[in-house]
């Protein structure tokens, strides 16, 4: 058993002060105790799972970098996540006794709202990017708000005043940037080292003091609902209504935060945020990066984790296929337990996977591809960013000396009940020169690698096109050229 | 705070016609607007939750709520039993809408019980628990497939004729026919329905509602309490977006927390969850419209003949009304020689369709832009040179191509003005040129182009609804408290009737304080609909604010014995005779004089009226105009696409307030592409809503607004009828423009068979339709 002390109340910051919540539900809402227990309404309710980020608040938390701010939405984060954490609303962005923040002057004089129902969650958006990026792109401030929904503007008021932000000065009042030194104390401090415990019976949370702590919780509730960033969770409670005590709260772990490489192989625990994952994914595998940024909205990038997108076992999730087009396996520990297997055998069935009572994902660990060789990954959805995948196709290919196929792995979502590979599609392709012929000779497999269904996000005849024009356009694409194969909307860097 | 106004000023501040930001903009960026759901509750305020259909159709056979009473925190379950008055929140006087079901069911989702309880959590919780068994009954979901003939309709149809359209169709060089599905909108305001009730003494009751009725609101509150209208007063400060999703489906929310609470004796606020939000009320129309046009072959139209097949839902609404103005938007900007246009508004086991921006009239031209299409593809020319051919006669121009299937004379069309000026400024030819020489480099990318018009009907086709109420009151110290019958979900309406009171009394508009509009202080409203919001609303506080000033106008003549002419109102002050005195002194003395300082303004809509049953009339005031360009790039892998430019210019007469009005084109037109692309409501065979949340139902992104994205107005309309101060209406008529992106996607489809075969592209084009029609043309163009 760990030697943690154990607390029995969650503390945190809330913009100028601490608070000390002994009296909380696994499944209690940011946003709910926002506006229910403490009456601050500045924060609102559009839909309460994370897609249109009216409740947009920033979360300040210690890291290896320092203090660091995020945006997440306020509806699906659970009250009990926030542990040390640094919690600030719109309430807390004017400066005491001063003026309009830079960001809230830039959306008055540039007519960025309008009903105003979605403006705090925009402010805190934009306010969020600001701290990282005072002179941010069009490409940046999209990518920003692509987690926040306005129903009146069409968007464009808001671009423009968020491009004007720094002209309204270095914002040197910003209430973060005068706290700073002082929040970063009292998080310190906040810092005990203790195992919280909030509790019992169907009510019942425990934010455990580090890895090991959180294997040995496990191993003694393996039932326990283990919640990281909670951006599919939250709907279990705010759509669903299920009762998921008890929770085990680990988004919080160090040890499961990290990403490193070594030896060509990238190891992201399971704790990595979709956020903290893009800087050296995108560099080191570009395609990675891209897809990324389609994941989510900003809000759920930086609350989601690639453990838990694999761990759900979801057939839609974005990062199972090209990981396993990459060869990628997956670590596993119970107690002190640890096995790796090949990711795609973790996928047994829909809604199964090979996780056993107790054991928990604890990292991924993804072979960049060697530079002789050609990646891929490509989403396919109804709107561009923030949606979920109709298809998601994602290819691996080396060649030999001699043009034909050494290897070929593919690796698709949304085409069968888990993330599955083209198997047939493969072995149709392999040996062969990479040429059209060959190509489109593998496409007739595809019927037997996918048998796909109709629902609302795509017909199965749709999927089953697109799914092997994906094929299509990665062959184009190693053709080279100029000419253009996909769309885009911001040139590539 | 009494700030002082400058009294040299050669001008006020915020007076008409200049860009004032929105009043509650700096309330809405610190989190400081209030929405009915942030304001503080009555201690002992109870909460409801909705218990659901879970069948499309169905007999109640039994209902049982033990389980649901017990739940923790439950006060009570009502039922229809509970109504005390009518059973009936139908806005048509159908008695087809019930507030909870009675016997059947006829939509997934319809309301049939509400849980009160202590907390929201509790209510919605326990609505969980109820056991109901339905005799199932088989549910029509979807129109195609029905007769717009035989099937049921929930109301009379409407049908408008012009000369011989059959015989016009059949003696025509060239015909085509065709069909074409265009799909429903939900509204997605960003704050959804929401009601707080407040009981009163007696059969009084206050209810907070976030309704664009208030009066409406208030009759059918009391119609379902069984009290006179009197009792019942109904507030709203603001709305987070409305869209006309909150024309008539506030009232279920507000019915029921007004029920609640007068049973309980304690306030009741009821909030729908979105997918409640989304699964329980009324959207945009989906329409099945099949055509016929006959023409030349220089493609002059000769006769066309639609039907307009509408998807009403269980019942009646707003959608006789929705399918009447898509017929009067059947012609667009077009003059038919012969026209017979007929609307179906047809019963299916769905949610009841409602008002969207744009109320049936974006379908009609949607419909009306895909026969110039077919008619361009037919005789091989640019839709936009056809476009050209078959406007309306230009304003002034004596011509006969002038009247409307409604036999209304368009007297003051200015689109081809319009259109020249953005072919131009959008430099049409050249770009189509260069995606001419694109497309036949590229394989794998198509672009696309198209430049569309937009001429939109002022008035509502209700004429009793063409009135408006405002009360004004002038304050001794000479401070304006404003009231009028309109409500604020975003448009600026506030602002722009202050800025028209500021105007009459020409004082800064910091001087006028907007108040929340309640039905106590002005009556028998109309809806802000139909866009009529600042031209009814402005006129009838100006109506209030010239009454005042004449007083005072009066006042100042009698007391300084000079001509009434000599007493004239300048920015903070009035000249009397010789000399200047602040506008607040002359209030002062005028007060001290006894003149009353408030008034109640009014007005009506001249010159309209429309008799239904002839389908003929002069039913609207006038028209505002505008048009859009866009162009596009097509995956032809995927169907996926981007909107690469948008040029648009738009007609709202004399702007009131450019920088407003500039936010409703550009969000009209976000909102109008969000329609014709992404957004795609999909209901399965049982009758569910699939998609009933954000994350399932795709309203655009910023990252989804053209990449170049240019909004101008025409500096140079004004409205040809004394509107106020020449303004035009501005709510609904930018929507339609993004049919613009809908027909360049068509436009980039039909690269693939070299512009040979109209791609008859549906909508909403999703990536999947814009695929499938790239698939079907490349297969009809290989068999050839």
């Amino acid at each position: 058993m760990s030697s943690a002390p154990i607390r029995n109340e969650i503390r945190f910051l809330l913009n100028g002060r601490e608070v000390t919540v002994r009296d909380v539900a696994p499944d209690a809402t940011l946003l709910d105790w926002l506006r229910l227990d403490r009456s601050m309404r500045g924060t609102k309710e559009g839909c309460a799972e994370g897609d249109c980020g009216a409740c947009t608040v920033l979360v300040g938390k210690l890291t290896a970098g320092g203090l660091v701010y995020e945006s997440v939405n306020a509806c699906i984060r659970f009250l009990g996540s926030l542990d040390g954490c640094h919690v600030v609303t719109i309430e807390h962005v004017q400066p005491v006794g001063g003026d309009l923040h830079p960001v809230q002057k830039a959306m008055i004089d540039f007519h960025g709202s309008q009903c105003g129902f979605c403006t705090p969650g925009f402010v805190m958006s934009l306010y969020g990017l600001w701290m990282k990026d005072a002179n941010p792109s069009d490409a940046t401030i999209e990518k920003a708000l692509q987690g926040n929904l306005c129903r009146c503007t069409g968007y464009e008021a808001i671009m423009r005043a968020a491009r004007a932000i720094s002209d309204y000065g270095k914002g040197a009042s910003d209430p973060l940037a005068v706290e700073r030194a002082a929040v970063i104390e009292k998080l310190t401090k906040l810092r005990d080292g203790a195992r919280v415990e909030v509790g019992s019976g169907k009510a019942r949370l425990v934010v455990p003091a580090d890895v090991d702590d959180f294997a040995a919780v496990l191993e003694a509730e393996p039932k326990a609902t283990i919640v990281a960033g909670s951006t599919d969770v939250g709907l279990w409670v705010t759509k669903h209504m299920r009762d998921i005590s008890p929770v085990v709260f680990i988004g919080h772990l160090e040890g499961l935060r990290r990403i490193s490489e070594k030896d060509g192989v990238i190891t992201i625990g399971a704790g990595v945020t979709y956020t903290e994952a893009f800087d050296l994914l995108s560099q080191r595998i570009p395609a990675l990066g891209e897809l990324i940024n389609r994941i989510g909205g900003e809000q759920v990038r930086n609350m989601g984790t690639i453990g838990g997108n694999i761990a759900n076992g979801s057939p839609i999730g974005d990062t199972p296929p090209p990981f396993i087009a990459l060869g990628a396996t997956l670590t596993l520990r119970k107690g002190a337990e640890r096995r790796t297997i090949p990711l795609e055998e973790f996928f047994i069935a829909y809604g199964k996977q090979d996780r056993q009572p107790g054991e928990f994902v604890e990292a991924v660990h993804v072979p960049v591809p060697a530079k002789d060789s050609r990646f891929a990954v490509y989403k396919i959805s109804k709107r561009r960013d923030e949606d979920i995948t109709a298809a998601l196709g994602a290819f691996h290919l080396t060649l030999a000396a001699d043009g034909t196929v050494a290897q070929i792995r593919i690796a698709y979502g949304g085409m069968a009940a888990t993330p599955k590979r083209a198997a047939a599609v493969e072995a149709v392709l392999t040996g062969k020169p990479w040429t059209e012929v060959t190509v489109e000779a593998a496409l007739e497999a595809y019927a037997q690698d996918f048998t796909p269904l109709t629902d609302m996000r795509a017909s199965a005849e749709y999927r089953m096109l697109a799914a092997r024009n994906l094929l299509r356009r990665f062959f184009a694409e190693t053709q080279g050229g100029s000419e253009p194969i996909q769309v885009s909307r911001h040139q590539a860097a | 705070m009494n700030k002082h106004s400058d009294l040299k000023a050669a001008r006020i501040v915020g007076g008409v016609h200049s860009d004032q930001r929105h009043d509650s903009a700096h309330k809405h960026v610190a989190g400081t607007a209030v929405y009915i759901d942030d304001m503080p509750e009555p201690a002992g305020t109870l909460h409801a939750g909705l218990g659901l259909s879970t069948v499309a159709h169905g007999i109640l056979k039994s209902v049982d709520l033990s389980s649901v009473r017990a739940a923790p925190g439950v006060v009570d379950v009502l039922t229809y039993e509970d109504v005390p008055g009518e059973n009936d929140i139908s806005p048509s006087g159908m008695h087809d809408d019930p507030v909870l079901a009675e016997g059947k069911v006829q939509f997934h989702g319809q309301p049939i019980f509400c849980v009160i309880a202590e907390t929201r959590e509790q209510a919605r919780r326990a609505a969980r628990l109820a056991k109901i068994e339905y005799e199932e009954l088989d549910p029509i979901v979807h129109i195609w497939g029905l007769d717009p003939e035989k099937d049921k309709q929930v109301t009379t149809p409407l049908t408008l004729k012009r000369g011989d359209a059959a015989a016009a169709i059949a003696a025509s060089p060239r015909r085509v026919k065709g069909s074409m599905k265009l799909g429903g909108q939900d509204h997605f305001y960003l704050e959804g329905q929401v009601a707080l009730a407040v009981p009163g003494e007696d059969d009084e009751i206050l209810v907070y509602s976030s309704t664009q009725g208030p009066s409406e609101t208030q009759h059918m509150v009391a119609h379902a309490l069984g009290v006179p209208s009197h009792a019942v007063t109904i507030e709203v400060r603001r709305m987070g977006g409305g869209f006309g999703g909150k024309e008539t489906q506030a009232n279920q929310c507000a019915a029921i927390a007004a029920i609640a609470a007068k049973k309980f004796k304690r306030a009741v606020k009821i909030r729908l969850d979105r997918d409640e939000d989304m699964t329980a009320t009324g959207k945009r129309h989906d329409f099945v419209i099949d055509y016929e046009v006959g023409f030349d072959e220089e493609g002059h139209i000769l006769g066309v003949d639609y039907m307009f097949a509408l998807n009403a839902g269980f019942s009646a609404d707003l959608s006789g009304p929705v399918g009447d103005r898509a017929l009067f938007h059947c012609d667009n900007a077009y003059f038919y020689p012969a026209v017979h246009a007929k609307s179906a508004p047809l019963y299916t086991n769905t949610v009841s369709n409602t008002a969207f921006r744009g109320f049936g009239g974006p379908q009609g031209m949607v419909g009306c832009e895909r026969v110039i299409e077919e008619v361009a593809f037919a005789v091989g020319k640019d839709p936009l040179e056809i476009r050209k051919l078959n406007f309306y006669d230009a304003m002034g121009v004596a011509g006969e191509r002038n009247v409307t299937p409604y036999h209304q004379k368009v007297e003051d069309c200015i689109i081809q003005r319009i259109v020249a000026e953005l072919e131009e400024s959008a430099d049409y030819a050249g770009r189509r040129r260069a995606i001419a020489e694109f497309n036949a480099k590229n394989r794998f990318i198509k672009r696309g182009i198209a430049l569309t018009p937009v001429k939109f009907g002022i008035s509502f086709t209700k004429t009793e609804s063409n009135q408006a109420g405002a009360l004004v009151h002038v304050y001794s110290d000479g401070s304006v408290h404003m009231n009028h019958g309109g409500t604020e979900m975003g448009q600026g309406l506030h602002l722009k009737v202050a800025q028209v009171v500021a105007e009459e009394f020409q004082i800064d508009l910091d001087r006028v304080k907007i108040t929340a509009t309640t039905t106590a202080k002005v009556p028998n409203t109309s809806p802000t609909a139909a866009s009529s919001g600042a031209d009814l609303n402005g006129m009838a506080a100006q109506n209030a604010a010239r009454q005042i000033r004449k007083r005072l106008t009066d006042f100042a003549a009698d007391r300084y014995q000079i001509p009434a002419d000599q007493v004239v109102f300048l920015p903070n002050r009035v000249r009397v005779g010789n000399q200047e005195i602040s506008f607040n002194d002359l209030v002062k003395q005028a007060y001290i004089a006894r003149v009353q300082l408030s008034a109640a303004g009014h007005y009506k809509t001249p010159k309209i009226h429309w008799d239904r049953a002839k389908g003929r009339g002069h039913a609207f005031y006038y028209y505002a105009y505008g048009a859009a360009c866009s162009e596009v790039s097509v995956d032809t892998l995927t169907g996926e696409y981007v909107v690469e430019r948008t040029d648009i210019l738009h007609d709202v007469g004399r702007s009131l307030n450019r920088a407003i009005d500039i936010g409703q084109v550009e969000g009209g037109f976000v909102q109008g592409m969000g329609w014709l692309t992404t957004e795609e409501l999909v209901w399965d065979e049982k009758g569910r809503l699939r998609t009933h949340a954000p994350s399932t139902y795709k309203i655009p992104l910023a990252s989804d607004r053209p990449k170049v994205f240019n909004v101008a107005l025409t500096d140079w309309s004004e409205a040809y009828e004394p509107t106020i101060h020449r303004s035009k209406a501005v709510g609904e008529p930018p929507l339609p423009l993004g049919i613009s992106v809908l027909q360049a996607l068509s436009d980039a489809v039909a690269s693939v068979a070299d512009h040979k075969v109209c791609p008859r592209l549906d909508a909403p084009a999703t990536p999947e339709r814009v695929l499938m029609a790239i698939e079907r043309l490349r297969a009809e163009t290989a068999d050839k």
